[in-house]
C-alpha cells in the first residue's frame, strides 16, 4: 500500500513528538511552579495565614458589666439598675420596614423624629443588625408587643439594663446622674466604646465612675465575612462595679426637700463627729432619670434658664456672704488673740463712726441694743459690737480663725462643682484689687459681709467643728466601697471586711486623724452658750423658733442675714431694710447655723435660703428641719443597727417609700 | 485506496481508554465532595446539579469518542465557522451577565460561544495543519490563514470581555502551531510583538476591572478591601489549610464566606484549605495523570489531525488549571478561570467532556491513517 505524503509524515511525527517533549517540560515546570507555591503557603507561611484566619474568624465582643448600686446609710438603693424594655427591628427580617414600624406605632408611639433615625440606621448599618426603635417601655407596651409578635415582622422586644434614680429629684444633686459618653470622656477604656454605653455625669455618678462602672467582660465569637455572629467560642463575665454606700439618711433628706420645696434653698446636716453629710438639699432639684431617658433640648433649655438653677447644688456651689453667722469666729479670734474676754462690753446706739464714715447696727432704729457683753451680742447679733472687735483685733488674724473652721478652702466632699467661697486678707486685696485694704472694710468683715463668701457646706462644717470642741473634722459623703457580689457577707474582700468591722459599732467619737484646730475649750465653750442663748435666750434672736418641748432636746443657733446689695440712705431713712416690696433678687440671704442637742451636740446644720428675707426665717426652716433630724436620729439608729452589711439592715428596716407609707396610715387608724 | 478497514462499534467501545474516564471521573468527583462542603453538608443546590451535568457530559464524551475521526476532520472548519458565527451572535445580541456579555439565548438554553470556540478552534488548526506538508509549514504565508483563524476570535471574545477565555485560545493555538512544526524563532517574534502590544492594549483594550485586577495582582495590598480582598483572603484561607487542612467541610475561610466565590472559580482554595498541601498535591497529581494519558495518546496517533487534536485538548485542559490554581495562589492576576471538572458550571463541564470525548475518538482510531487531503 502506497500512501501518498505518508513517507513525510513520518517527519512530521518527529517534529511533533519532539516538540511534545519540549511542551510536556514545560508544562511539568509549570506544575512545579505550582507544587512550590503550594509549599510556600501551606508549610512556610503555614502560621502565619493561619493567624490572619483566625483573626478574620474571631471577634472579640465587649460585656458591659452591671453598674454598682448606690445606697443611703441603711442600704436604701438610690441608684439602681432596673431592666429596660426596648424593642428593636432588624431590617433583614421584614419586608417593609416603613410598615412594620407603622404597625409598631399603634403600641408605641413613635414621632416622626425616631422614625426618621431608625431609617436612617436601616440605610447605613447591615441589615441583621438590631436597630433600637425605642426604650423605656411600659410592661404593658412590651407586653403587647410580644403578643402581637407575629403580626410585627422583623420587630425583636429586648430587655436591657438602665440606671433608674427610685428617690429620684430629691438625691438628685448628691448621687448625680449617668448619661451617653461624649467624645471627650473617652479615655481608653473599651467599654467607653460600646454602644448605648453610659457614665457618671455628674454627683457620686461620676466621682466614683470607675469603681461603679466594674470591668468589662469579652466574649470571644465566631463571625463570617459580613460581622454576623455564627456562635460563641469562648466567654470572660466581667466584674461588675463596686456598690458605694453614701453616709446619707435618705428618709431625711426626702423630708428636708420636701419643706424645702418652694424655696430656692440649700441645707446640709452632718454628723459633728464624724463629719457624715446626713442630708445635702438643693433646692430645687430636678429629675435625674430625666437625663437617661433622653431629655428633649426644650426640657433641658428650661432646666438652664430657671432663675432658682435647680442644675446647681447651692449646697457646695453656692457661695453667700456668712453675715452674722460669723460673728462667733470673730468673737473666738478676739477672745484666743487675748484681746477681749467675755466679759468685754460695748455700748451699742445703733451707730459707730470711722472717719467720715457711719456703721450702722442692724438694730439702728430703735436707738441700738444698749451695753453688751460677748454673750448677749451673739445672742442679739449686736453689729456694733463686732464692728469694735474687728477693729481691734484686725482682718489677718480673723481671717486666720475662718480658715481654721474651714472656710475660704475647698472640702473635697466627693462631689463635682465644690467652690472655695472667700476669705479676705489685706495681701490677698492688694495683690487682686491693687489697692490696700481700707480699715472699714475690716468693720464689715467683722459681721460676715465685705468679700467674705462661704458655701452652706462650709457653714455646717464651722458649725461641727465650733460644737465638737474644736476638731477639725472633714465632711464626707461615701462610707465605703464594696464588691457587689459580696451581699453574703462571704468576706472576699479582705480589705474591705475589715474597714467594715471597725465600722461596726460605728461610735467614733472622733474622725479618725482629724486633728483638733486647737482653740481653748474654755473659749468654745462661751461661743457654744452664746449660740444656745441665741434660740433659748429671751432676747436672743432666734427665740421664737425653739424647739418643741416634747422633743427634750434644745438647738442653738446663730441667725445671719446677708445683704445682696447696698443699703441706700434714702431707704435706710425709710425704714432701713428692704421691705415686702423689694423685687425677690434683691431681697437679703437668709442663713442659720445650728447644732443639737444642746449639751451633748452630735448634729450641725447649716441652712441658705436665697433671698429669703432674714436669717429668723432661716431659722424657721431650721427649727422644723433639726426636729425631723431628732427624731430620726440616723447616727443612733446606725449605731444600734448597723453590722457589717448595709443591704442586711434594708430588708430589717420597713424603709422603702412604700412601706413608710403602709406603717404611716395604720398609726393613724390606731 | 489506502483506508484501513472500518472498526464495528463493539470494537470502537472496547478501544476506548476505560482508565481514563475513571480518572476524570475521580477528579469530577473531587468537585462534587467540594461543592457539597460550599453548599455546608447539602447536596443542593451545587453538588447535584454537577452530578446531573457531568452524567449527561458522560454520556456526551462516549457519543463523540465513538464517532470516526475523519467525520470530525471533515466537520472541522464547518464547526469552526458555526462557533464564529455564535461569537458574532453574542456581539450582536448577547445576554449581559456579570458585566460582561458572553451568553447567547438558543431558546432552549443559553450558550456560551466562547467556550464552543476552545473546541473549535483546536479542531480547526488541527485540520489546517493535517493538510500541510512539513516544507509548506516553515513558509510565512501559509502562517497567515491560521493568524487570522486564531486572531478573529480571540479579538471577538476580548470584546465580550473575557480574558481569561482569549489568553486560553491564544496559548492552545501557540501550543498546536508549536506541535505543528513552525519555527521557534517565529515564536520568539511573535512574542516580542505581544510584549510590543501590551502598552497599547493597556491604553485601549483593556476595561477598568481587567487593569484593577492586573495592578492588584502587581500589589495586593493595593486595596486590601477592593479588588485584593479576594486574593487575600483566598492566600489565607490556602496557607491556613498547612499540610493535612482543616478537615472536610471544617474550612473557616470558605465556610464563614470570607472566601469569594468558593463553588467556581475559588474552588481550590477551598480544597486547599480544608485537605491542606496532600489534598492540593493529590489533585494536581490526578490532572498530571490525565495529562499524560492525553500525550500517550498523542503520540500513539497515527495521524496528524489525531495528534494535534490530543494535544489541543490537552493543553486547554492543562491551561485551565494553571491558570485556576495560579491565580487563587496569587501567581497571576485574577482571570475568571473555573478549575476542570471541579468548578461548578455547566458550560465549561459540558465543553470539557467533548474535548475529552475528541481525545477519545483520537484513541479509538489512533491507527487509521488519513491522507493529506481526505477526498
Amino acid at each position: 500500500m502506497r500512501i501518498p505524503g505518508l513517507e513525510r509524515d513520518g517527519s512530521r511525527h518527529k517534529t511533533f513528538n519532539r516538540r511534545l517533549a519540549l511542551l510536556g517540560g514545560g508544562k511539568l515546570t509549570l506544575a512545579a511552579v505550582l507544587m512550590g507555591r503550594m509549599y510556600y503557603l501551606q508549610v512556610l507561611e503555614s502560621d502565619q495565614y493561619h493567624m490572619l484566619a483566625e483573626e478574620n474568624r474571631i471577634s472579640m465582643r465587649l460585656l458591659a458589666p452591671p453598674r454598682g448600686l448606690i445606697m443611703d446609710r441603711f442600704g436604701r438603693e438610690l441608684a439602681s439598675n432596673r431592666q429596660n424594655y426596648r424593642v428593636v427591628l432588624i431590617a433583614e427580617q421584614t419586608k417593609g420596614v416603613a410598615d412594620t414600624l407603622d404597625r409598631l406605632a399603634h403600641i408605641v408611639p413613635i414621632n416622626s423624629h425616631q422614625r426618621r433615625r431608625v431609617l436612617r440606621e436601616v440605610k447605613r448599618k447591615r441589615p441583621f443588625v438590631p436597630i433600637k426603635v425605642a426604650e423605656n417601655l411600659t410592661w404593658e407596651q412590651f407586653a403587647r408587643i410580644n403578643v402581637l409578635l407575629p403580626d410585627l415582622p422583623g420587630v425583636q422586644p429586648d430587655v436591657g439594663e438602665g440606671r433608674y434614680y427610685p428617690v429620684g429629684v430629691e438625691t438628685a444633686h448628691i448621687v448625680g446622674y449617668v448619661s451617653s459618653v461624649s467624645e471627650a470622656d473617652l479615655t481608653g477604656d473599651p467599654l467607653l466604646e460600646l454602644p448605648g454605653f453610659r457614665i457618671g455625669k455628674n454627683g457620686i455618678e461620676k466621682v466614683y465612675d470607675e469603681s461603679l462602672r466594674g470591668k468589662a467582660g469579652n466574649s470571644r465569637v465566631e463571625v463570617n465575612a459580613y460581622g454576623r455572629e455564627i456562635r460563641e467560642l469562648a466567654r470572660q463575665d466581667g466584674q461588675p462595679g463596686h456598690d458605694v454606700v453614701l453616709t446619707i439618711d435618705a428618709d431625711l433628706q426626702e423630708k428636708i426637700s420636701r419643706r424645702l420645696r418652694d424655696e430656692s434653698a440649700a441645707a446640709v446636716v452632718m454628723d459633728i463627729h464624724q463629719g457624715d453629710i446626713l442630708a445635702m438639699v438643693s433646692a430645687p432639684s430636678y429629675d435625674p432619670n430625666a437625663f437617661n431617658l433622653g431629655m428633649s433640648t426644650k426640657a433641658w433649655r428650661t432646666l438652664i434658664q430657671h432663675p432658682r438653677k435647680p442644675l446647681i447644688n447651692k449646697a457646695i456651689a453656692g457661695q453667700y456672704p456668712p453675715g452674722s453667722t460669723f460673728k462667733m469666729l470673730v468673737a473666738l479670734a478676739a477672745m484666743e488673740a487675748g484681746i477681749a474676754g467675755p466679759g468685754h462690753e460695748v455700748f451699742c446706739n445703733g451707730v459707730i463712726r470711722l472717719g467720715k464714715s457711719k456703721f450702722h447696727c442692724w438694730r439702728h432704729r430703735y436707738g441700738g441694743h444698749g451695753m453688751m457683753d460677748m454673750k448677749q451680742a451673739i445672742a442679739q447679733s449686736c453689729d456694733i459690737y463686732f464692728y469694735d472687735l474687728a477693729r481691734r483685733i484686725g482682718v489677718d488674724r480673723i481671717g486666720a480663725m475662718a480658715r481654721r473652721f474651714g472656710l475660704g478652702e475647698a472640702l473635697d466632699i466627693e462631689l463635682v462643682g465644690e467652690r472655695e467661697g472667700l476669705v479676705p486678707s489685706k495681701d490677698w486685696k492688694l495683690a487682686v484689687t491693687g489697692v490696700p485694704w481700707q480699715l472699714g472694710e475690716t468693720l464689715i468683715t467683722g459681721i460676715g459681709q465685705a468679700y467674705l463668701l462661704a458655701t452652706p457646706l462650709q457653714l455646717a462644717v464651722m458649725t461641727a467643728r465650733l460644737a465638737n470642741g474644736g476638731i477639725a473634722v472633714r465632711p464626707k459623703l461615701s462610707r465605703h466601697l464594696k464588691p457587689q457580689d459580696d451581699a453574703e457577707g462571704a468576706g472576699e474582700d479582705a480589705d474591705d471586711d475589715r474597714t467594715s468591722q471597725n465600722d461596726g459599732n460605728n461610735i467614733r467619737t472622733t474622725d479618725e486623724g482629724a486633728p483638733p484646730i486647737g482653740v481653748s475649750a474654755a473659749n468654745l465653750q462661751i461661743i457654744t452658750d452664746a449660740m444656745s442663748e441665741v434660740v433659748n435666750g429671751r432676747r436672743g434672736t432666734a427665740r421664737k423658733y425653739k424647739l418643741d418641748k416634747e422633743l427634750g432636746m434644745k438647738m442653738a443657733g446663730k441667725t445671719g442675714t446677708a445683704q445682696v446689695r447696698r443699703i441706700t440712705k434714702a431707704e435706710r431713712k425709710a425704714g432701713g431694710k428692704l421691705g415686702k416690696g423689694t423685687p425677690w433678687k434683691e431681697r437679703d440671704h437668709a442663713l442659720f447655723t445650728a447644732f443639737a442637742p444642746v449639751g451633748a451636740p452630735r448634729y450641725a446644720t447649716a441652712v441658705v435660703v436665697e433671698h429669703g428675707g432674714s436669717g429668723t426665717y432661716a431659722a424657721k426652716l431650721t427649727k422644723d428641719i433639726m426636729a425631723e433630724v431628732l427624731r430620726a436620729d440616723p447616727l443612733a439608729r446606725s449605731a444600734m443597727g448597723r453590722t457589717s452589711h448595709a443591704p442586711n439592715n434594708a430588708t430589717d428596716r420597713p424603709n422603702n417609700a412604700d412601706n413608710a407609707d403602709n406603717t404611716g396610715n395604720k398609726e393613724r387608724k390606731t | 485506496m489506502g483506508r484501513q478497514v472500518d472498526l464495528t462499534l463493539l470494537q470502537k467501545l472496547a478501544q476506548i481508554n476505560w482508565l481514563l474516564i475513571v480518572l476524570i471521573t475521580m477528579i469530577a468527583g473531587v468537585g462534587f465532595a467540594m461543592l457539597y462542603s460550599a453548599a455546608n453538608g447539602n447536596i443542593d443546590p451545587w453538588a447535584s446539579r454537577q452530578m446531573i451535568r457531568y452524567s449527561a457530559g458522560l454520556g456526551l464524551m462516549l457519543l463523540i469518542a465513538l464517532i470516526d475521526i475523519r467525520t470530525w476532520l471533515r466537520h472541522a472548519y464547518l464547526i469552526y465557522g458555526a462557533a464564529l458565527l455564535l461569537l458574532l451572535a453574542v456581539e450582536v445580541m448577547g445576554v449581559v451577565g456579570m458585566g460582561a456579555r458572553r451568553w447567547v439565548d438558543l431558546g432552549l438554553f443559553q450558550l456560551q460561544p466562547s467556550e464552543v470556540m476552545k473546541i473549535a478552534l483546536v479542531l480547526a488548526l488541527a485540520r489546517f495543519y493535517h493538510g500541510l506538508p512539513m516544507e509548506e509549514v516553515g513558509r510565512i504565508r501559509w502562517l497567515l490563514a491560521p493568524a487570522a483563524m486564531i486572531l478573529v476570535p480571540v479579538a471577538l471574545v476580548m470584546r465580550q470581555p473575557d480574558l481569561g477565555t482569549a489568553i486560553l485560545l491564544m496559548a492552545t493555538a501557540t501550543a498546536i502551531l508549536l506541535l505543528a512544526g513552525v519555527r521557534l524563532w517565529k515564536f520568539a517574534v511573535a512574542l516580542g510583538a505581544v510584549l510590543l502590544a501590551i502598552p497599547l492594549a493597556w491604553r485601549f483594550m483593556l476595561h477598568g476591572y481587567q487593569k484593577d485586577r492586573v495592578l492588584t495582582y502587581l500589589n495586593p495590598e493595593r486595596d486590601p478591601l477592593g479588588a485584593g480582598y479576594h486574593i487575600m483572603q483566598s492566600k489565607i484561607a490556602l496557607g491556613s489549610g498547612g499540610v493535612f487542612g482543616k478537615g472536610f467541610m471544617q474550612g473557616t475561610q470558605s465556610h464563614l464566606a470570607f472566601l469569594p466565590e468558593r463553588q467556581t472559580d475559588f474552588i481550590f482554595t477551598m480544597l486547599a484549605e480544608e485537605f491542606g498541601l496532600v489534598g492540593c498535591f493529590s489533585l494536581l497529581s490526578l490532572y498530571i495523570l490525565v495529562i499524560a494519558y492525553g500525550y500517550a495518546i498523542a503520540i500513539r496517533s497515527r495521524n496528524q489531525f489525531g495528534r494535534l487534536l490530543a494535544t489541543g485538548v490537552i493543553s486547554t485542559f492543562f491551561l485551565y488549571l494553571f491558570i485556576n490554581m495560579a491565580m487563587v495562589m496569587g501567581l497571576i492576576p485574577v482571570v475568571g478561570v473555573p478549575l476542570p471538572l471541579v468548578s461548578y458550571g455547566g458550560t465549561s463541564m459540558i465543553s470539557l467532556l467533548i474535548g475529552f470525548g475528541l481525545l477519545l475518538s483520537v484513541y479509538v482510531h489512533r491507527d487509521i491513517v488519513i491522507p493529506r487531503r481526505p477526498s
